[in-house]
């Protein structure tokens, strides 16, 4: 049986990953397992000049980390992600592949010098992780604005969509998972 | 951003670093985008074959051929392609020389996210836009509306009637009629009453282009083809591609053009002159000619698997002799055509004048009288035309006589004469070689009323 696997890197605040959980696994009708035993060192992904974790680096880690497992992988991380030509990332996926990872760092109202707010937080967190998880499972970004596979660059945009995956994707999601389920 | 069914777009990324390929890679795959990626500059101009790409990144310093460079010889081989500077802070200078060389914008790294992806998004824009303002100014500057068909004769109501009837199939048409009767006119008719209207309808005079060169007219050529051929070039079976071709004085074409003119019709699918890559177009064939192609084929002149082919649907355009009843309207028409052209208050057509065109024979068709209206306007004192407007040619075309018999000949011979000398009937006596008493009981006696 197919399963999504928590996985979470420190820095990392200790609420939430227990709810994201749960709502992860009614987006996508599976089991999620959230591993606390094994602890991924993110040092070798940090780059001192920009202050932040390489990402992808960081997502082979956790293939070698986890290579028996069969499922998807999805880490969680307050640190701050990057790729080689971009400024920051959200997060990065494989595209039909196995892992994930997804930063709360931008996610916080705080980061942008605003009070905090958990709820919006905890949505936002939702939300990118949903999209990254969806990106494993094959799909691309959609046009549609308030489809969780919009393509998001700033929190404005994150807000503006949902959590939830526009029809299309929805179907193609389904079928994926189906596929999958009978080759396992 | 593509969803899931529409058309991918494309994106090559030319960067030295294997992790900017890598990462950007991964990063506009997950966009929907078709992403190949290239090392340097020879391996992109390899990968150019696969293109077209819609957006070319490239990374400004590379070793051997630099950014600059390639930019150029991209642009020769494509230049509509769109390109996008990738360049370090150190040399937004060579950036700057790059967007006065045509880039389109150009990017520091590390870029943020949200920029890069809405500038792609924008290039992306633009050049649909652009592509289909090109495409939308062909078609105006081609496009005749509809209503320049003027004609009430029923010969011409069938006409219309047979080509809105066949405008919603996908039939072939062939339209046969004498030169100038209108032929292109009613193919487009057809084809902007067909679905595939919003598509080009791409003429091609295949009688005006040298036999030589309408090969790669017709199929296109790759780059290097031929001598002179030093970009690659879509021919227009290419650009017809969801629309329709209308291939005019289709009588012309030699025997070899023959041949693969009936390959592409029956297969829809053909290659570039010089090219080996098959291409497919989905296109409607619409053709004209004004030859006998019926006895074409039996010298053997026109093959004849080609000639069924292309005569699906006939429709027979009547010269305009045929239908004298239209010339009045037809003038008129001309006539408010052209004086809003010119600006001249010439607004209508003397009764002699007008008689003189109606029954003129008129071997050039409406072509022909659209002409001798312009003239003429160009010489009428406002308001009116008068016969002393229209060209010799016309004037010289006097009517006939109405049988053989000698005194229908004598009767049309007076109103000629007397027409050649504005009824001066001394001058049209001694020329007549008769008196003038003579002339005038025979105008009595036909009838013959001074216009």
């Amino acid at each position: 049986m197919a399963s999504i696997l928590l996985v979470p890197i420190r820095p990392l605040q200790p609420a939430s990953l227990s709810a994201l959980a749960l709502r992860l696994s009614e987006r996508f009708q599976l089991p999620v397992v959230a591993d606390g035993s094994h602890h991924l060192d993110p040092a070798p992904a940090f780059d001192s000049s920009r202050n932040q974790y390489y990402s992808s680096l960081l997502l082979s880690a956790l293939l070698r980390m986890f290579s028996r497992h069969e499922g998807k992988i999805l880490a969680v991380t307050d640190a701050d992600l990057y790729i080689p030509v971009l400024t920051y990332v959200f997060g990065e996926a494989q595209l039909d592949g196995k892992a994930a990872i997804v930063s709360s760092r931008r996610l916080d109202e705080r980061f942008y010098g605003l009070p905090g707010n958990a709820d919006l937080f905890e949505n936002r967190l939702l939300k990118e992780a949903v999209h990254e998880l969806g990106h494993t499972f094959g799909l691309v970004h959609c046009r549609q604005y308030d489809c969780v596979m919009h393509s998001s660059t700033a929190v404005e945009e994150i807000d503006l969509k949902s959590s939830e995956f526009c029809t299309d994707c929805a179907r193609l999601l389904k079928r994926t998972n189906n596929e999958t389920a009978t080759e396992i | 951003m593509p969803s899931h069914n529409q058309h991918r777009a494309s994106l090559l990324i030319v960067d030295d670093e294997f992790v900017v390929r890598d990462s950007l890679s991964k990063w506009f795959r997950q966009d929907g985008y078709r992403v190949e990626t290239a090392e340097d500059a020879a391996a992109a101009l390899r990968v150019m074959d696969k293109g077209p790409w819609d957006i070319v990144l490239l990374d400004i310093k590379m070793p051997g051929m630099g950014g600059l460079e390639l930019q150029k010889r991209i642009k020769e081989i494509d230049p509509t392609s769109t390109i996008v500077m990738i360049t370090a802070f150190a040399s937004v200078e060579s950036a700057v020389q790059a967007l006065k060389e045509g880039a389109f914008d150009y990017v520091t790294k590390p870029v943020d996210p949200d920029h890069l992806s809405h500038l792609v998004q924008n290039a992306l824009r633009q050049k649909s836009l652009s592509h289909e303002n090109i495409r939308l100014r062909e078609h105006i500057s081609t496009l005749l509306m509809p209503d320049e068909i003027v004609g009430d004769s029923p010969q011409m109501k069938k006409v219309i009637e047979m080509a809105s009837s066949v405008a919603q199939t996908d039939t072939t048409v062939m339209i046969r009629g004498e030169s100038g009767t209108g032929k292109e006119l009613i193919a487009r008719i057809i084809h902007v009453n067909s679905p595939r209207k919003f598509f080009p309808i791409i003429a091609v005079n295949c009688g005006a282009v040298p036999e030589s060169l309408l090969e790669s007219e017709l199929f296109g050529h790759e780059k290097g083809a031929f001598t002179g051929a030093q970009y690659k070039r879509k021919g227009k079976f290419e650009l017809a591609d969801d629309g329709s071709i209308f291939l005019d004085e289709v009588g012309t074409i030699s025997p070899r053009m023959q041949v693969q003119l009936l390959r592409v019709i029956e297969s829809k699918h053909f290659t570039r002159v010089g090219g080996t890559e098959s291409i497919k177009s989905d296109f409607r064939v619409i053709c004209a000619t004004n030859r006998d192609l019926e006895q074409a084929v039996k010298e053997g002149a026109f093959r004849e698997d080609l000639y069924y082919r292309l005569n699906v649907f006939t429709i027979s355009l009547p010269p305009l002799r045929e239908r004298r009843s239209d010339i009045p309207p037809l003038v008129q028409n001309f006539v408010r055509k052209y004086s809003q052209a010119m600006n001249k208050a010439v607004t209508s057509v003397d009764p002699s004048a007008l008689d003189l065109l109606i029954r003129y024979s008129w071997p050039g068709n409406v072509r022909e009288l659209e002409n001798v209206i312009e003239r003429a306007m160009v010489l009428a004192a406002p308001p009116t035309i008068k016969s002393c407007d229209l060209p010799f040619q016309v004037l010289q075309s006097e009517p006939t006589a109405d049988g053989d018999s000698l005194e229908a000949i004598e009767r049309t011979h007076i109103i000629n004469i007397l027409a050649r000398n504005a009824w001066n009937i001394t001058q049209s006596a001694s020329v007549l070689g008769i008196d003038r008493v003579t002339l005038y009981n025979k105008i009595a006696k036909y009838g013959l009323k001074r216009p």
